[in-house]
């Protein structure tokens, strides 16, 4: 299929001929095209269908505010959708694909939705598809929803890597058009650091597209030597292909850089790299965005930006059509005519809507000053236009322009307010925001190219001035000034026909004034509910058109009327670009224990603790079901003796005079007087007294202290230590520093726990029960001098200690202790085996300090002295809190011991009503906050909270788990099922 | 954003925590009288809910772990001032 739209000339390379497909088409282009150019040479007009009523739509811009020609490109894991044809650089091979319709693109079956459109209009939603009530869920809704939308995803992970990088710069220059390069070529002279992005993967902007000449030669040569100069640089950064998506605060910007040429070619290679730029100053030259005029049937595929017209002329050396015309508001529309009659293209007519006299001579075409087109024919590719006057005229390409638009998205990042420029007929930027960037060029309103590449020049120099540096002393680039009159013209009355405003959401002129008609008066309003600058293009075509489409209608000024806020991203980025490497295994740091490797070596099974790895349990072979391994652990740990990692727990270590005071002002419980080499159990609440975090804190010396936390609160509450010290008593005399990963810890329990660690120990250090009694602490040896601490201390309700080493040792302590517990049956048990063991012991954990909970409901009000002030006791005596009739903690054990154990769940989550209540939440009176199978018990168990609890011991009530459907009698009981009197512990 | 650490210069605000408002630095200190109840109300939940500078304290985990007081101004986040949290709470007579 040859392209029967190309011409000789342009910036591609001829010689190099890419092959592609489009809906399975197979097709050519060349290398430099961008998808759009290469389409539209193979007189490809039709490429989607809109995103409501399924409209024939074509190619509209030659930019990244493109609405319509939004395909999905490559296929399986991919398959992008909603991708931008215009800025999508062609490769060998690209599969591209059109959106949005069912069946064929010609004949979309869902176009029968156009033919419904005076029941689509805006905010439809409200008016229409109401009844029956029920039809809209089953019926309205899930078809709408179904023919709505635009490209579909591939639903597979995506297989592309992505990177971030961090750079830095004194200056980043936001866009290479003719005045980013002037101003870059003056700032860089000066020394400074410069960063010179442009979306395009060609820099120059719109010098590529255009015809006039800079210093006597071709507007491209001219930016092709710049870029050399610069790239030549030590101190410039050249970011092609690079968006500068999103203005942040205190200089910092986001940049999209696309490298997928580099990923198709070696997979191991970013497709995108997502950029934080650090900039001291930026100077935004973005350019100017072309807009349209809302006139009847204005979308037709063929119907396209004069701009771009052209730009496909000059760039890529495609013709748009052989029977152009142009409909104008501005003088600028008259180029598009003249570059394209100068290539040979037979121009039809330049329709100017100004009563003005003719910009100039266009050879062969009619000229109608002072009138409008009203409508067009050509429902898959345009055929003609009526005009104003009555006429008709033959055309296959109409290139519209209603203006120019300073591009200053950026400039809104920050709430910037643009203002009403009357003279160019569109808003410029707030210049006050964002702080420390300057706008030039025609991003600023300065329209004429002369001006704009003076402005860019002076304004490299001035800004790098600013931060001290000198400039060069550079001549400007010089170039003939052309005018840029222009007079608003935001569309004609359409009459039965629609007249589209936002493409992409087909907003029509007629949506707008009906919305202003509903009561929606204020531009944020309007936006919302017609959506118009809602879609992926963020309205870069439509909204100036629909402000003055409402401006007239409300017969205010373009001032009063004002704009919506731009927000990042200025296009869209991937969320993969935003996690770069941060995915899958590497979402976050993997944290191991020291006994990680002997735990593979045993075929561990392992659960994730926040970042950590930790064993949960260590099936044995012929054990198929979870409950065997964790009933034996229990068993055996109990019977004999056991070994846990515990590494993972916070430790803190905490030195000075003070720390006793510490101590006692960030606990409940009374820690001054805490003999040197004894722990004690601490409870540890917010200020608004709920429980936030117990351990147990060991006195190693005088003023030696050792903290544990649970494993998700070491990091907070070693922030709220810092911040204790640092902020609420300053000069108490205390140093801390966190340990955690500085020792191994494991806990050694069960009666043979002694004798196993006798073995270990050495034998200077006495640990029988009369040295190293309950609750006591110490640093010792071990394994022949190997630094250790030991804490005598039982979360399992066994004889059990504790032993510490420093991490480098911790695998080789696993393996001493494990080989000197054979002769015991030792068993390594994991955290599974260590929760069903605390829960029958009755000990409240992390469930149980789930933030709502008090010291006294916890059963510890007895630890509250009143006679110090800690964090939390205030508060907590506020009257409701020392409520006797609170949810308290107590046990809870099924009537049945059977209870459960067919359907294979505890009543962890259940919540706690009367025998005879209906199950609601009125009469909700608790909950099981944790619960497992006890195997020393012999049934399910939990620890829960509930109303008036400590008083109703012995009472029954039922456990009701309305999403497992289980509803049983239990006994309220003591938390303590297993050794209550502790006597295991004191042997 | 970019907090200017005193100590060590210009660090990105991803390495830091934030905490609130520098009202918690005034914890009460009169526990044994009855009317500090009240006091300790207001100190953990009353606040201004302030339309420019705002001085609040970060901390800064993933660095030296100092606390700062930073004056930040809610509306167009601008800091203006950042101090150690240690200089300010000593300074507010919270030293011995």
């Amino acid at each position: 299929m040859s392209q029967t739209h190309r011409q000789d000339g342009g910036l591609i390379d001829q010689k190099k001929t890419l092959t592609f497909t489009f809906n399975g088409q197979i097709l050519r282009g060349y290398e430099g095209d961008t998808l759009a150019s290469a389409l539209l040479a193979n007189n490809k007009h039709l490429v989607g269908r809109s995103f409501k009523y399924h409209r024939p739509r074509g190619i509209v811009t030659v930019g990244s505010e493109e609405p319509n020609a939004i395909m999905e490109i490559g296929s399986g894991a991919h398959k992008e959708p909603n991708t931008r044809a215009t800025v999508t650089q062609l490769y060998n091979g690209l599969e591209a694909n059109s959106q949005n319709h069912r069946g064929p693109l010609g004949f979309d079956l869902m176009a029968i939705t156009d033919f419904l459109s005076p029941l689509l209009g805006a905010g439809f939603y409200y008016k229409t598809f109401m009844w029956p009530k029920a039809f809209w869920e089953k019926i309205y809704e899930p078809a709408i929803r179904n023919s709505a939308g635009l490209g579909t995803l591939s639903k597979d992970p995506d297989p592309d890597t992505y990177d971030k990088g961090f750079r830095y710069c004194d200056i980043l220059i936001i866009g290479a058009g003719a005045t980013g390069l002037s101003a870059a070529l003056t700032a860089a002279s000066s020394g400074a650091k410069v960063i010179l992005a442009d979306e395009d993967f060609l820099m120059g902007g719109r010098l590529n597209t255009e015809t006039a000449k800079i210093d006597n030669i071709k507007g491209s040569e001219w930016a092709k030597s710049a870029v050399e100069k610069l790239s030549a640089m030590d101190n410039v950064t050249l970011m092609s292909d690079t968006t500068i998506f999103g203005v942040y605060d205190h200089g910092i910007y986001g940049a999209l850089e696309n490298r997928s040429s580099e990923s198709r070619a070696d997979s191991n290679k970013p497709r995108q790299v997502n950029w934080r730029i650090y900039a001291k100053k930026s100077i935004l030259c973005a350019g100017a965005i072309e807009r349209s005029i809302a006139f009847g049937n204005n979308d037709r595929p063929g119907i396209m930006l004069a701009g771009a017209v052209r730009a496909y002329m000059n760039r890529f050396a495609v013709a748009t059509g052989n029977k152009v015309t142009v409909y104008t508001n501005n003088d600028d529309g008259w180029q598009t005519a003249k570059d394209l009659r100068s290539k040979g293209v037979n121009i039809v007519a330049v329709i100017d809507s100004r009563s003005i006299s003719p910009v100039m001579p266009i050879q062969g075409a009619e000229i109608f000053m002072g009138t409008d087109v009203v409508d067009t024919k050509g429902r898959r590719a345009l055929k003609s236009i009526t005009l104003s006057n009555g006429k008709t005229l033959d055309t296959d390409s109409l290139a519209v322009s209603g203006g120019w638009n300073p591009n200053l998205h950026l400039t809104c990042h920050h709430r910037g307010i643009p203002k009403w420029n009357e003279e160019i007929a569109s808003f410029i930027p707030d210049e006050a925001t964002p702080p420390g960037m300057s706008v030039a060029g025609r991003a600023k309103g300065t329209m004429v190219l002369s001006d704009a590449m003076k402005e860019g020049h002076d304004l490299g120099s001035s800004v790098a001035l600013e931060l001290g540096y000198k400039s060069a002393d550079l001549k400007a680039a010089s170039t003939p000034a052309v005018a840029y009159n222009v007079v608003a013209n935001w569309g004609v009355e359409s009459g039965k026909n629609r007249a589209w405003v936002d493409f992409q959401n087909d907003v029509t002129a007629k949506d707008v004034r009906l919305a202003n008609q509903e009561g929606f008066k204020s531009v944020e309003h309007v936006k919302r509910y017609t959506t118009l600058g809602m879609a992926t293009d963020q309205g870069k075509t439509a909204n100036v058109l629909g402000i003055g489409i409402m401006a007239e209608n409300m017969g205010q000024t373009m001032e009063e009327t004002g704009t919506t806020i731009f927000r990042p991203p200025y296009s869209p980025v991937a969320v993969g670009a935003f996690a770069g490497r941060r995915r899958g295994m590497e979402f976050y740091p993997t944290r191991y224990t020291p006994s990680h490797k002997w735990s593979e070596e045993q075929g561990a099974v392992f659960v994730e603790v926040g970042m950590w790895y930790r064993s949960q349990w260590f099936p044995q072979p012929g054990e198929t079901h979870w409950r065997q391994s964790v009933d034996r652990e229990v068993i055996k740990t109990r019977a004999s003796v056991g070994i846990c990692d515990v590494t993972t727990l916070g430790k803190i270590d905490i030195k000075g005079s003070d720390v006793s005071e510490f101590l006692n002002k960030v606990y409940v419980n009374a820690f001054a007087k805490l003999p040197v080499g004894k722990t004690r159990y601490g409870l540890m609440l917010r200020e608004d007294s709920m429980a936030m975090d117990d351990g147990t804190t060991a006195r190693l010396a005088e003023d030696h202290f050792v903290m544990t936390t649970t494993t998700a609160n070491a990091v907070s509450v070693y922030r709220h230590l810092q911040f204790c010290h640092q902020v609420l008593w300053p000069d108490l005399d205390v140093h801390m520093i966190s340990v955690t990963e500085q020792y191994a810890q494991y806990a050694v329990a069960g009666p043979n726990s002694r004798n196993l660690l006798e073995k270990i120990v050495d034998p200077e250090h006495d640990i029988s029960n009369e040295a190293f009694p309950f609750m006591g602490a110490g640093a010792i040896t071990v394994c022949g001098g190997i630094p250790a601490r030991l804490f005598r201390i039982s979360f399992s309700g066994e004889l059990a200690y504790e032993i510490a080493v420093p991490t480098r040792y911790g695998d080789a302590l696993m393996r001493a202790m494990m080989h000197a517990g054979e002769e015991f049956d030792v068993v390594p048990y994991g955290t599974e085996a260590l929760g069903v063991m605390r829960i029958e012991k009755g000990h409240a954990a992390g469930p149980e300090l789930n933030g709502q909970t008090s010291a006294y409901d916890l059963g510890m009000g007895g630890m509250v002295s009143g006679k110090k002030d800690f964090i939390g006791y205030k508060l907590g005596q506020r009257e409701e809190l020392l409520r006797n009739d609170r949810m308290q903690m107590v046990g809870f054990k099924p009537v049945n011991k059977n209870a459960l154990v067919d359907k294979g769940h505890s009543m962890a989550g259940a919540h706690l009503l009367g025998l005879r209540e209906e199950a609601t939440t009125h009469n909700d009176q608790g909950w099981i906050s944790s619960s497992i199978y006890s195997p020393m018990l012999g049934c399910y168990i939990g620890l829960g909270f509930i109303k008036d609890g400590l008083n109703r011991k012995g009472e029954f009530v039922r456990a009701v788990d309305l999403v497992r459907n289980s509803d049983i009698e239990v006994e309220i009981c003591s938390p303590h099922f297993y050794d209550p009197e502790g006597g295991r512990l004191r042997v | 954003m970019i907090i200017n650490h005193p100590l060590l210069g210009p660090r990105d605000s991803e390495e830091f925590v934030y905490l609130g408002s520098t009202d918690l630095i005034n914890r009460p200190t009169n526990w044994e009288d009855e009317a500090s109840a009240e006091d300790f109300y207001q100190y953990q939940y009353i606040r201004e809910n302030i339309a420019g500078d705002h001085q609040e304290l970060w901390y800064h985990e993933q660095g030296d772990q100092s606390w700062l007081v930073v004056t930040r101004n809610t509306l167009s986040h601008e800091i203006t001032k950042v101090e150690l949290a240690q200089d300010v709470s000593r300074s507010m007579g919270r030293g011995k």
